[in-house]
């Protein structure tokens, strides 16, 4: 910051540790990313035996091939954008508006608002007993059961809610209401063009938060047909299992493929598949990063 | 002046009846607002209030038959249950010791990864280093657990080969009990610890750059600065996220064990949540398994309020 001054020998060294200590940090970080992108492209062979450490070795492309040719996958993806979709924008729709009329300080009651919203951070009903509302709204096996349990977050409405405190000016909201505005429209005309910002902070705080969720697919959804795609995920990475379609699809095949023992199809697989998932969101996150991070950045000056 | 005066009276007269119709007006003038805010509302009653009301069920016995309200009080008879099973300590020991591990290493470093990134100029380098340690965050737990399985897999993983390369025998690192918590919270502070450094930056460019040129002008070196002028901004982050923290050391989430768990390292991976997963939505024991998830949620509330109330004397910082 304040280099006028000559940096002393100790300060030198110092910062040479804090450099080190950032490689090391990087480094440890960016290996496994490096590792699997590789890994995707390489002869399971290599893979397997460590020969293939960090650069592609004997490149091939069969991984991908069998992973858009496993009609799961597909299917799973399918739904997951579905789902995504549908989620992130019921979550824009039930934050957005009660966050902002938590912003308004003429807003009679808020205090209590903001209190019953409060109180779930602290406490909540549980696994069961939360499964048991699910039930008896008759979501099991249906795609609501992993968007309406889930329709808002404490934590991204105080987000919200800070960020109208301080972006939107009092004197505008008065004037608004002077001239005749109803707060209908000077919600949607006047507050959410100002919003831009913050609406792609929630889309993508939500949005991230459905693609990546397994675990209310694993306990309200029962038919496979629609798996989001962390559930199909699991099937092959976590329990090992891949589709009965793939093997099939590998014997009936080319002579390449059927020398290749079923371990090693698995292996490329994996690999492929954690590359095809992830894609999205990572190809996304550099130009969006600034956006979380802001995100983050608003929730801690009032956290 | 007659006319100020008699207007004055006329205020005081009217003052809390004028008061009454604006607070009433501002009620209808912004009805729209309780518009807005219904859909929240309705969303936080029926899928966190109308739970709360369930959690009864630990005191009952439940059968879906005779509904919430209609099943038969049994007291405390599935708390004593749980805490004479004999895997009331084992439980108890896990949940304690992989928070405690988690919190031992996961929780100073992303302060010290902040410290340093707040130490380096603005670059190409510091910038790489915070979008790449910050990449992890977004990857699913199952792509985790997924990585997990397959670097430590004893047959291929990248991670045995090198410990091999090294001279190293490995363990059977997802089999053996001894080593699960140490691949679970490692595993997590890869993912984490790089996210985790965005609050304590937030908290560091408040800092005061004034005080960093007396201090130089004194002749104070970089890591005297840091010890006290950089440390000393962050010091109530870092009080309100440790007491969150240990308001949650019950807290240990069942989404990334429930996937590294197998029957071979149960002994050690076995936590309160996964146990509540378990005996409740695959056993069926409904209200059994909810009266272990509010043992839990009640021993979380009072670490809570206790080391609240010790950061509040002992510091100024707390959460209220």
């Amino acid at each position: 910051m304040v280099s006028a001054i000559k940096e002393s020998k100790g300060d030198k060294l110092f910062l040479v540790l804090v450099y080190l200590f950032l490689t090391a940090a990087l480094i440890v970080v960016l290996y496994p990313l490096i590792y699997m992108v590789s890994a995707s492209i390489s002869t399971p062979k290599y893979v397997n035996s460590g020969e293939m450490w960090l650069l592609p070795k004997g490149l091939t492309l069969e991984g991908y091939k069998l992973v858009f040719g496993n009609a799961k996958i597909w299917v799973g993806y399918r739904n997951t954008i579905v789902y995504t979709a549908i989620g992130t924008l019921i979550n824009l729709a039930v934050t957005l508006p009660a966050a902002y009329a938590l912003s308004r300080s003429d807003f009679v009651g808020r205090k209590f608002f903001m209190i019953v919203i409060l109180v779930t951070m602290f406490f909540s009903g549980g696994l069961v007993p939360t499964y048991l509302v699910v039930k008896n709204l008759g979501l099991i096996n249906s795609m609501w059961a992993l968007i309406l349990p889930v329709s808002a977050s404490v934590w991204n409405i105080i987000v919200a809610r800070t960020f109208f405190q301080s972006t939107i000016p009092k004197e505008l909201q008065e004037a608004a209401h002077i001239d005749g505005c109803t707060n209908m429209r000077l919600f949607m005309r006047i507050v959410l063009p100002l919003s831009a910002p913050i609406i792609a902070v929630m889309a993508l705080f939500y949005g991230v938060g459905h693609w990546n969720s397994y675990f209310t697919a694993l306990i309200y959804l029962n038919q496979e047909s629609k798996f989001p795609l962390q559930m199909v995920l699991r099937q092959i990475l976590v329990l090992q299992q891949m589709g009965a379609e793939t093997n099939g699809a590998v014997l009936n095949g080319d002579a390449a493929s059927l020398a290749a023992s079923k371990a090693e199809i698995a292996s490329l697989v994996k690999y492929a598949v954690i590359i095809v998932s992830t894609l999205p969101i990572i190809a996304v996150y550099p130009f969006l990063q600034r956006y979380f991070v802001q995100g983050v950045m608003i929730g801690s000056v009032k956290g | 002046m007659l006319k100020a005066s008699q207007e004055v009276a006329l205020r005081t007269q009217l003052g809390t009846t004028n008061r009454k119709t604006s607070w009433r007006r501002k009620i209808l003038h912004n009805w729209e607002l309780y518009l807005f805010i219904a859909p929240c509302m309705l969303y936080f009653i029926i899928f966190n209030y109308v739970p709360m009301y369930g959690v009864q069920i630990a005191f009952k016995n439940f059968l879906p038959v005779k509904g919430i309200a209609g099943s038969d009080w049994v007291g405390f008879d599935h708390f004593e249950r749980f805490f004479h099973s004999y895997y009331f300590w084992d439980l108890l020991w896990n949940t304690f010791s992989i928070s405690l591990y988690e919190l031992a290493i996961g929780f100073p470093l992303p302060i010290l990864l902040a410290l340093a990134f707040n130490e380096i100029k603005n670059g190409l380098f510091k910038r790489s280093v915070q979008t790449v340690t910050y990449a992890p965050h977004f990857i699913s737990i199952v792509v985790m657990a997924g990585m997990i399985i397959t670097f430590l897999s004893p047959s291929s993983g990248i991670l045995i080969r090198m410990i091999e390369w090294v001279g190293l025998q490995p363990a059977s690192f997802l089999e053996d009990p001894r080593w699960f918590k140490t691949v679970y919270v490692l595993s997590g502070v890869w993912q984490s610890a790089g996210w985790g450094t965005i609050i304590y930056l937030a908290a560091l460019s408040a800092v005061d750059p004034q005080l960093h040129e007396a201090a130089i002008v004194d002749g104070a070196s970089r890591l005297k600065r840091v010890l006290h002028i950089n440390i000393p901004t962050i010091i109530p982050t870092i009080a309100i996220l440790l007491i969150l923290n240990v308001g949650n050391i019950l807290g240990v989430g069942y989404e990334k064990i429930l996937l590294l768990q197998n029957s071979l390292n149960i002994e050690s991976s076995d936590v309160i949540s996964t146990f509540v997963y378990r005996s409740g939505l695959l056993s069926n024991q409904l209200s059994f398994s909810t009266a272990v998830g509010l043992f839990n949620s009640v021993v979380n509330a009072i670490l809570l309020l206790t080391v609240n109330r010790i950061a509040k004397k002992t510091s100024d910082n707390s959460l209220w």
